[in-house]
Formats: structure tokens, sequence, C-alpha cells
């Protein structure tokens, strides 16, 4: 009995004196473990707290509806739909007209007109007015406005407002709230009324529909199927929010990918500091061996230690990351700058099972880093590795590359795949694939680069002795390069493909944005209607006009609208850039151009013919691809003029102006606003140095949490860096004694360990730069492709690299000169005496 | 008459509030002989509101079984000229209910929608009123199919007519008040032979029985000193039939009563204010809404020939009906049987002044 217990005695003497006599180093593995956690589980928090108030805000606003049906244009269907689906049996079908209008020319809401005369419709809302509030809200002369939309407006019940929407405005008295929306800006008045009042007699934007006991959902949309035109769509509620989900998932994923490769960097840090902390107790380890301690307790001994380190490091990080969370959502806000959720900062949701995961993670990472190294080194001999110190490798042995390039090659394969439901699944794959197997290339690659050096006929001993020693050790070396490495790699993969998604974008403003000037009508004024457009093109100064309207399009009730820009193509302004082939369309028939998104989502190539969901369903063939960057779920290019045959629609959304030589911008702006009406309201004039600043803040802002993540990896692999290194240093303090002894000046050991050093931080940099390259590509041709639909050029940046590979060089030089000069100040005697 | 007005009279209450450019002008019921059939089977829109009515017994194998199946069309008093086909100019309610003894309460559904698409119409010319499913229809023959029910039932019945349509009052200009004008256009059809099946959760039952169909329109019927009104059908078993109404005040006195009794050989007695008394003998407290209704009731009705005493006994006790959710009252809309005859009894305004 005695036995175990003093073995226990043992575990906890040995571990407590190993963190008693290095504490630092302890510190560091809990710290690396710690922000790993913390930034995978905070990253993945904001997620979903984000998702969870975006669901919240969905509920509120489908209502009870089971399933719905929603005119794929902002024109509506034609009315007659609604008898044909209320027909069906087994549906109860309320019809609903939906516009954008602004409340007093300033507060956009989103109208709905209603049938309040429908049982089970919105009801109890209109009826607490009394019979007289029905009599003014059948006639349209009062409205129903949510909290919000009222506090916004700086209104009060009873109040009178001005209504407007698609192009018309009157004069509504304030009937009441809606308590079933407070909190978005609603409005809700007769169905009716709002047909005739705003221009939408004969159409519907939606029908929403109850199913009765018994009837299933997807037997209704089979039945609904049968008689909808092309023109609208129908969705259930779960496809609803697959629709508003898929808005963020690839941005989602991405993110979360983010978060696991701040804890790989992290796992790769404590694997490196673990197997260093090994191999220096090697002989230790061997003397408790040779003592009669088995080779399991051994590995256990190292097990706990990592678990330790692993537990405490988890708890902490995912005590960080709550922390981090908060914060994040507070400064960014739920999509963390990505621009994708408006309105306030969502509550942050505790997830359980996400901290148990992600700390698991932490764990596992500890425990992985320690016993890689642990395992190797109990395959050797006790005997052995009680005597010797070094390398236990054999130099005369080659390393051998093949399981690095069974890795890569895989990663070649998986980037050939496609996507795994909207997700490049397959593209992390590989990215994960690549970094794999770029590790474990590195000491066939440490070999490779140091090799040519040996053979320099310089004779300079502390040259010969480093390059010599890095040639000789390469599985140590690489121990402290995987860390280098690692997050090297992954810092400029994250750089490249910024780098390049910036230029692309940059140049992709400089085509688009062709005008001098440019005026956009704000939401709910209806745009620009032909005779006004008309005064603006008289307009002194004004050399071109082009206008623009944009209005989304269904084209697929799983996914977003894709949005059809209506715009002028001719003169000096309309030219629209062009990638890939093109094709003429015959006359006659409709020419459209969709962007590369859109061509992407939907698979249209040029030559494809497509069916509009515009009144009347024209068809339309595809002439050519353009680049787009600002609208995700795709969008479609038309003549303006063809786009007012097909659907009547005169008014427009912006108008984009080339001004005469020699005009004064100012002076025409200002006449193209008294040229919009009296005061000129409602519109926003931009110029396009101005909308190219914004783009580009916008673009920053997304990427602000990958800046984030980029420098805290960097800073984490150069911290790597310095442990791993100075820890090497430490553990050949009987190597210099050695050296020492047969003459070695200290002069020359130090320059020994800065050459060393420096080629070190070399090597790792030019690998971690090559491979860094290369998982960039697969960034930018698989996972933005798979994600976001949308290609871009490459572009590196070239000053970045080098600052990254000369600051790897200086800081390992550096670090090994600080610890080497300590190390050597030591009495060299002392230092050989150690041998025992 | 069937008084009851239902969300149409809620609605339509409130007639003053329309702008005076947009105020509808309803048409008057005219006072000589304004019921001509079979055209007036079909809607009148330019009245204020109309009805179609139909109560009666049905056999089924677990006994009898009251039922109605009624629709309502009610122009708005407001009409803002807007072309749309959502316009609301008239409004459509339907009414279905179902008294079995073996339930103790009423199953019943009820729908409201303004008129339009073919979804809920009352067509003019001859009957046809359709609300979804539901539906009443007259087809060449006279007959009349009606279809209606929840989710717990189904009624698919055939009315044949047995006997010629009764004009209640002066050939069919039926006063409803001592005001000028406080009048209906009021015809009744009596003595419905009824067939059809009756469906219940799976099972469907063949039924059979007789029904009253009442048909009014009017702009202008209740006198402003009344707080609710008592009706009653009977299909006696002799051919004859007797229709007895009163509207009351405040302290439960009549301001109006009339009613008309047609015996078998087709000879019609017409009933004025003083032919028609109501005598509760019992109540039954509403433990729902605290109404307290004279479920039992004895009807005197005078004629030339002496004073005839009907009692009026319930199939069941409660069968009040909730009709708040498509703007109506809550009352208590019940079959009765009297000795040598069925009918059904309407009593409205116990618990409280029907809010018009």
């Amino acid at each position: 009995m005695a036995r175990p217990a003093s073995l226990s005695v043992a575990h906890r003497w040995l571990l407590w004196s190993e963190w008693r006599a290095y504490p630092g180093r302890a510190l560091a593995a809990v710290l690396a473990i710690a922000l790993g956690v913390a930034l995978g589980f905070a990253v993945h928090l904001v997620n979903a707290s984000a998702l969870g108030e975006f669901d919240k805000a969905m509920h509120s606003v489908s209502g009870s509806a089971d399933l719905e049906i929603r005119s794929a244009n902002a024109f509506g269907f034609d009315e007659m739909l609604y008898p044909r689906v209320a027909r069906l049996p087994g549906l109860d079908v309320s019809p609903v007209v939906a516009l954008s209008a602004l409340v007093d020319d300033k507060i956009q809401v989103s109208l709905e007109g209603v049938d309040v005369l429908r049982a089970g419709g919105m009801g109890q809302g209109a009826s607490d007015g009394g019979a007289e509030g029905l009599a003014d809200f059948l006639s349209g002369r009062s409205v129903y406005l949510s909290a919000a939309a009222l506090s916004a407006a700086g209104r009060k019940v009873g109040d009178s407002m001005t209504l407007g929407a698609n192009g018309h405005a009157i004069q509504v008295r304030i009937a009441g709230t809606l308590p079933s929306r407070a909190n978005t800006n609603a409005v809700t008045m007769d169905i009716a009324a709002a047909q005739w009042r705003f221009g939408m007699l004969g159409r519907l934007q939606r029908l929403e529909i109850r199913l009765a006991p018994g009837i299933g959902t997807a037997g209704a949309m089979r039945m609904i199927r049968a008689v909808l035109p092309p023109d609208a769509i129908v969705t259930d509620t779960a496809s609803e929010a697959a629709r508003n989900d898929g808005l963020s998932a690839a941005y989602r994923v991405n993110l979360d990918m983010l978060a696991l490769i701040a804890l790989l960097t992290g796992g790769f840090l404590v694997y490196s500091a673990q197997s260093l902390s090994v191999a220096r107790r090697r002989a230790q380890f061997a003397l408790l061996r040779v003592l009669g301690m088995q080779r399991k307790k051994v590995l256990g001994q190292v097990l706990t230690e990592a678990s330790v380190l692993g537990v405490v490091g988890a708890g902490a990080g995912v005590a960080l990351g709550l922390g981090l969370a908060s914060l994040a959502l507070n400064l960014l806000g739920g999509d963390l700058g990505g621009g994708y959720f408006h309105g306030n900062a969502p509550q942050l949701v505790f997830a359980p099972w996400a901290a148990a995961i992600f700390g698991l993670l932490g764990v596992g990472a500890a425990v992985l880093g320690s016993m890689v190294p642990a395992l190797a080194a109990s395959r050797i001999l006790p005997a052995l590795a009680i005597k010797n110190a070094g390398d236990a490798v054999d130099p005369r042995v080659r390393a051998r590359p093949w399981r690095a390039v069974v890795c890569l090659v895989g990663a070649l394969l998986a980037s050939l795949l496609p996507a795994v439901g909207g997700i490049a699944l397959f593209g992390y794959v590989a990215m994960a694939l690549l970094l794999a197997g770029g590790v474990m290339l590195m000491p066939w690659l440490a070999r490779a680069l140091v090799s040519p050096l040996r053979h320099v006929p310089l004779r300079h001993v502390p040259f010969r002795l480093a390059t010599a020693r890095l040639w000789g050790a390469p599985s140590q070396a690489s121990v402290a390069l995987a860390g280098i490495v690692a997050s090297t790699a992954l810092t400029v993969a994250m750089a490249v493909m910024v780098t390049s998604f910036r230029g692309s974008v940059e140049r992709w403003l400089g085509d688009v944005l062709q005008a001098d000037v440019y005026l956009i009508a704000e939401g709910g004024r209806g745009g620009f209607d032909a005779a006004t457009l008309e005064r603006m093109r008289k307009v002194p100064g004004v050399a071109w006009l082009g206008v623009l309207k944009e209005t989304p399009l269904q084209f697929d009730a799983r996914r977003p609208a894709v949005t059809l820009l209506a715009r002028t193509l001719t003169g000096p302004g309309g030219h629209l850039a062009l990638m890939g082939s093109r094709i003429t369309v015959p006359a006659g028939a409709t020419a459209v151009w969709v962007s590369e998104p859109a061509s992407r989502i939907y698979h249209w190539k040029p030559g494809d013919t497509l069916t509009l969901p515009l009144p009347g369903s024209p068809k339309a063939r595809v002439a050519g691809v353009w680049r787009d960057y600002a609208r995700q779920h795709g969008a479609i290019v038309m003549d303006e003029g063809t786009y007012a045959r097909l659907t009547g629609d005169r008014s427009r959304t912006s108008v984009s102006v080339l001004l005469a030589p020699g005009a004064n911008s100012d002076t025409v702006v200002a006449g193209l606003r008294s040229a919009v009406g009296p005061g000129g309201g409602g519109v926003t004039v931009s110029r396009p140095q101005d909308i190219r600043r914004q783009a580009l803040e916008a673009f920053d802002r997304s990427f602000l949490i990958t800046y984030l993540l980029e420098g805290i990896a960097v800073c984490v692999g150069l911290a790597g860096v310095a442990a791993t290194i100075g820890a090497q240093v430490l553990s050949r303090i009987r190597e210099f004694g050695m050296l020492r002894h047969v003459g070695a000046l200290r002069g020359d050991l130090v320059r020994m360990l800065l050459i060393e050093g420096a080629l070190l931080g070399l090597v790792g940099g030019i690998a971690g730069v090559a491979l860094g390259v290369a998982m960039s590509q697969v960034l930018i041709h698989v996972v933005n492709p798979q994600s976001f639909h949308w290609t871009m050029d490459t572009l590196l940046p070239w000053p970045l690299l080098g600052w990254v590979i000369a600051g790897l060089a200086v800081a390992t030089s550096g670090t090994a000169l600080v610890v080497g000069r300590s190390v050597l100040s030591a009495d060299a005697v002392r230092a050989v005496r150690e041998d025992w | 008459m069937r008084l009851l007005r239902l969300a149409v009279l809620s609605l339509l209450g409130f007639a003053a509030c329309g702008w005076a450019d947009d105020r509808v002008a309803y048409a008057p019921v005219p006072k000589d002989a304004p019921v001509v059939l079979p055209r007036d089977h079909g809607a009148h829109p330019n009245f204020k509101t109309e009805w179609w009515y139909v109560t009666g017994w049905l056999q089924t194998k677990g006994g009898p079984v009251g039922f109605q199946v009624t629709f309502f069309r009610s122009r708005l008093p407001f009409d803002d000229g807007n072309p749309s086909r959502f316009a609301a100019r008239q409004v459509v309610v339907g009414h279905v209910a179902l008294a079995d003894p073996v339930v103790g309460h009423l199953e019943q559904g009820q729908r409201l929608a303004r008129e339009g698409f073919g979804l809920a119409e009352a067509a003019t010319g001859d009957t046809d009123v359709v609300f979804g499913d539901w539906r009443l229809v007259r087809d060449k023959e006279g007959s009349f199919t009606a279809r209606a029910g929840t989710a717990r039932f189904t009624l698919d019945l055939h009315l044949r007519p047995t006997q010629p349509a009764l004009l209640q009052g002066d050939r069919g200009y039926s006063r409803k008040g001592p005001g000028q004008d406080e009048a209906s256009a009021y015809f009744s059809m009596p003595h419905l032979a009824v067939t059809g099946r009756l469906t219940r959760g799976a099972r469907t039952e063949t039924i059979r029985g007789e029904a009253w169909l009442d048909r009014e329109w009017s702009s202008n019927l209740l006198n402003p000193r009344s707080v609710g009104w008592d009706w009653a059908g009977l299909n006696m078993d002799d051919g004859s039939a007797v229709t007895v109404f009163r509207v009351r005040d405040a302290q439960g006195h009549p301001v109006w009563a009339g009613g008309s009794v047609r015996g078998a050989d087709g000879t019609l007695t017409l009933l004025g204010p003083g032919d028609v008394a109501f005598a509760p003998r019992r109540r039954w407290h509403s433990p729902r809404t605290g109404a307290d209704y004279p479920v039992e009731t004895t009807v005197s009705v005078t004629t030339p020939a002496g004073t005839k005493h009907f009692e009026l006994r319930p199939l069941m006790d409660d069968q009040e009906f909730d009709t708040r959710r498509t703007g109506g009252p809550v009352y208590w809309e019940g079959a009765v049987e009297v000795d040598g005859g069925r009918g059904y009894l309407e009593l409205v305004g116990y618990g409280g002044k029907v809010n018009f």
C-alpha cells in the first residue's frame, strides 16, 4: 500500500519542483492556452448572441403565419392570386400590401396594408378605437403605428402625420399603436386604402397563410406551387429562417474558423513549450526510470502536468472569452463590424456547451502538445537518455518528408472539392492540411535550406558551428520552427487575402464610380419621377445624366433577393466593366448582365435565358458577367429603358451626373437639388471620392476582427519563438561549456547563437511566408468564391512579407543573444561538471 | 323576424361618423309590397343590412339536434369611391351552430370578411351566398343547398320548400317599432324539408329534419329605446307556422311586438303589438357571461279565433352563442319545442344592452 502513495508523493514533488523552478514556463503555457480558448470562445459567443437576436427579430415579423407567399419583386403579384390560393382546401389566407414608406418625410417605416375585417387578422389592434375608429381605418384616414415608429417620429396617438410611399403622400391620423410589432418601425393601414393611395391597385406583396389542423406544410406547399405564378414565391417559416441564416452563415463560419486558428496557434505554442520542457527533462525522466519508475508512470506524470496546465488555461480562457465577447458586442456590434445586422447590440448569451467544447479543445491542445514529445522521449533507452542531453536523432539519418507530402497532396485534393451547404468546408480542411503538412515538412526543409550553407567555404568558426548544429539537430530546430511557421503562415495567409481583397475592391470602385456627382433618393420618397429627371437633365453644367433604379427580385424562396439594377448603359458614364466571356443578344431580346455572385449562386452563364420575376414574367438573355463586391446575394443589370417598358415604372432611385468641362460642381449640385423640388429634401448627394472612402472604411471595419486576430497571432507567434529559443539555449549550457573548453571564445559563442537564431528566423520566416501564400490561395480561390461567391486578384503585400521575415530573424537572434549572454556569463567549468 | 344584426349592426351603428361626402344613402324599405319573389331571394346591396337565417331540427341516431346556418350582408355607411377590389363596401358574416344535448352546449363557427373576390359574396337575383367553403344557394327547382361547418362538424343540407313563402307584415312590409320607417322587408319559408349529411369527426350520417328560413333586409330597423328583443318561429305538426317577436326597452317593456300565424290551409293572420305576449317561466343563468335567459317562456298569441298559449321548452338550456369575435352580441339562439310543434327561440340583450 505504501508504494503507490510514495509514487503519488513523487508525482506531486516533481510537479511542484518543476513549476517552482520555472514558473515563467508554466505561466506561458497557461497563457497560450487561455488566449487560444478565449479568442475562439469569444468569437463563437458573439456569433451565437447575434444569431439569437436575429431569430427573435424574425419571429416578431413573421407573426403566426405558417406559410407565406411573397412577391418576387417590389411591384407585387396580381391580386387575383389571392382568391386562387384562398380556395385551396385547409388554408386561411390573409392578403397584405407591403411597401417601404416614409413618415413625415424622414422616418423610414415598413407599411403594411392588411384586411382588418378578417377575423383573426390584426383584429384586436384596430377595434380598440371603437366603431368610429374602424370607419376611419377602412377609409385610410387613420393608421396604426408601432411604438418604435411613434417615438422615432416624435408623434403621439391622435396626431396627424404625412405618410409617403411609392411616390405618393397622404395625411393620416395616428389611431393607435401596434403592440405586436413594438420594436420595428411599422405602419399598418387598410389594404384597400393602401392599394389606392399608394398606386398599388391590383397588386399584393404577400399572402400570409395559416394551415388548418391536419394540413401538412409540405402538402400545402405543393398545392400552392401548382397555382403560383413565376413572380411569386412560397416560403415556410423554416426556409425563411434558413434564408436569413444563409445571410450570415458564411461570415459566421469564417469567424469561427478564425477562432479555431487562434486556438490552433495557441496549441502550437503549447506544443513547442511543452516539448522543450520535456526534452530538457529527458535526463531527469531517464533517471527516474533507472531508479525504477515505470515508463507509463513517467508518461502519466507528463500527462498530469499537461492536464493541470490545460484545465487552468482553458478555465481562464473561457472567462476571458466571456469578457472579450461582451466587450466586442458593445464596441463592434453583433456582426463584429461586418455590417450585416442593424440596430441595437444584442444581449450576450452564455453558451455552456460551447464553453465546454472550447475548454476541452484547449485542454486537448495542452495534452497533445505534451504527450507527443513525451512519447518520443520515452522510446529512447533510459541508459542512453540519461547520458545524452542533446538531440537523440542521429544526424546521419535523413529526414523523411513523405508524411508531409501526403498532407500537402490531401490539401490540394480538398481544395478542388465543392462547398458543402454554402460553406467552404473543404477549403478549411485544405488549409488545415496545408498547415499540418508545412509544419511536418520543417525538419526536411530546414536541412534542405541549411545544407548549402554548410558548403560555403567560410572559415568563420561561429558560422560553421551554427550551420552544423541546425543541420545536425533538425528535429529540435523544427520544434522551434513549428510555432514560427504556423503563426507566420496564418498571418501571411490572412494578410495576403485581405490585401488582395482590398486591392480588388479599390480597382472595382474605380470601374464603378465613373460619374462626378451622385444623387440618391432616400427610401420612401419613391425616387425621382420622370418630370424631375427631365428637370435635372436641363440643369446647366450637366453634360451627361445617368439614372438607376434598384429593386429586389426573388428568384429562389430559400435565398435572399437579387438586386435588379435598371441603369443607363449608354453615354460616357454608362460603361459596365465585364469579366470573362460576353455575347451579343439578338435584337428584340432583353439583355441582362449578371453580377459575379449572382452568376455563381444561380449558375447563370452568358447565353442563358432567365425568366425575370417581374410583372408578366418576361424572358431575358444573359449577355455578360460583371464584377460586384457590393451585393453579396447577387445583382442583375438591365437597361433602364427596357425596364421602363417591362414594368411601366418610371421612378428612379438615384442619378449620376458627369459635369460639363469648367462647370462648378457646387453650383450644379445646387441646381440639381432645386430641380428635385422645393428644399431638395430626401436626397443624398455624394461625390465619388466620398463613396470610395466610405466603401473602404466599411471594408476595413468588416475586417477589423481579422486585423485584430492577425495582430494577436503575430504576438503569440513571436512570444512562442522567444520562449522556444530561450529554452533551447538554456538547455545547451553543457555544450557551451564544452566549446569553451576546446577553445571557443565567449564572443565566438555569442556570434554563433546570433547566427543560429537569425538562420532559424529566416528559415522559419521563408517557410512560413511560402506556406502562408499557399494558404492565401486557398482562401482566395476556394473559400471566398464558395462562401461569398466572388473572386479577386492576388496581390502580395511585399513590404509586410519582408517585415515578417526580417522581424522573425531579429526576434529569434535577439532572444538567442539575450538568453545566451546570461548563460555564457556562468562559469564554463561548472557547466561542464553538470555532465554527470 | 330575425332581429339579430351581429357584426353588421355594430359596424353600422356609427353611420354618422362617415364624412359627409362619403356617406352612403341607404335605400328605405318601400311601404307598398316590398317583397317580389323570386327576385328577392337574392341580395339587396343598397340596404343597410340583410340576412339569410336557417334554423331547424334534425333527427340523428343519437336523438334530435338543433342547427343554425346564417349569413349576413351589410353595407358599410361610407364609400370613398376607392377603385380597389378590396374596397370595403359590403361585409359578409357567416355563423354556424349545432345544438346537441349530448354535448350540452353549442358547437359553433363564425366568419367575417369584406365582400369580394368570390370568396365572400352575396349574389343579387337569387340566393347565392358564399363564404369560403360555406354556401347557401337556391337551385332552379326552388330548393336550397346549405353547407357550413367547423373543425368539429360539417353540415351538408338540402332544404326543400313544402309550402309557399310567407310574407310577413303587410305583403312583406314588417314594422319593427313605433317610429316612422322602423321596418324591414321580411319573408319566411317555414316547413322546409331537410335531407342531407352531418359529419362529426370521421363519422358521417344521413339525417332528416325540418327547418325554417328567414329572409329580411332593412336600412332602419331598431327604435333607439330598445335594448334587446325576443323572437320565435314554430313549425307546427299540423302544417301551420307561428312567428312572434317583441322589441324590449330597458325596463323589459315591449317597444313593439308582432308576428303572424299561418294555418295549414294557408290562411294568414297578422299579429299586432297587442296580440303577442311573452311570459317567462324559468330562467337559465349563463356561467360564462352571467346573463339570465328566459329559456322557458310561454308565448300567448291572440287571433280572432281566440288566444293560444305556446309553452316553449328548450332542447337544452345552454344554447348561448358568443358572436363577439365577429362583432356581434352574446345571445341565446336555441332549438325549442312546444306541444305539437318545434322551432327556434332567439333571446337578445339579457346580458346588458346590446352594443350597437
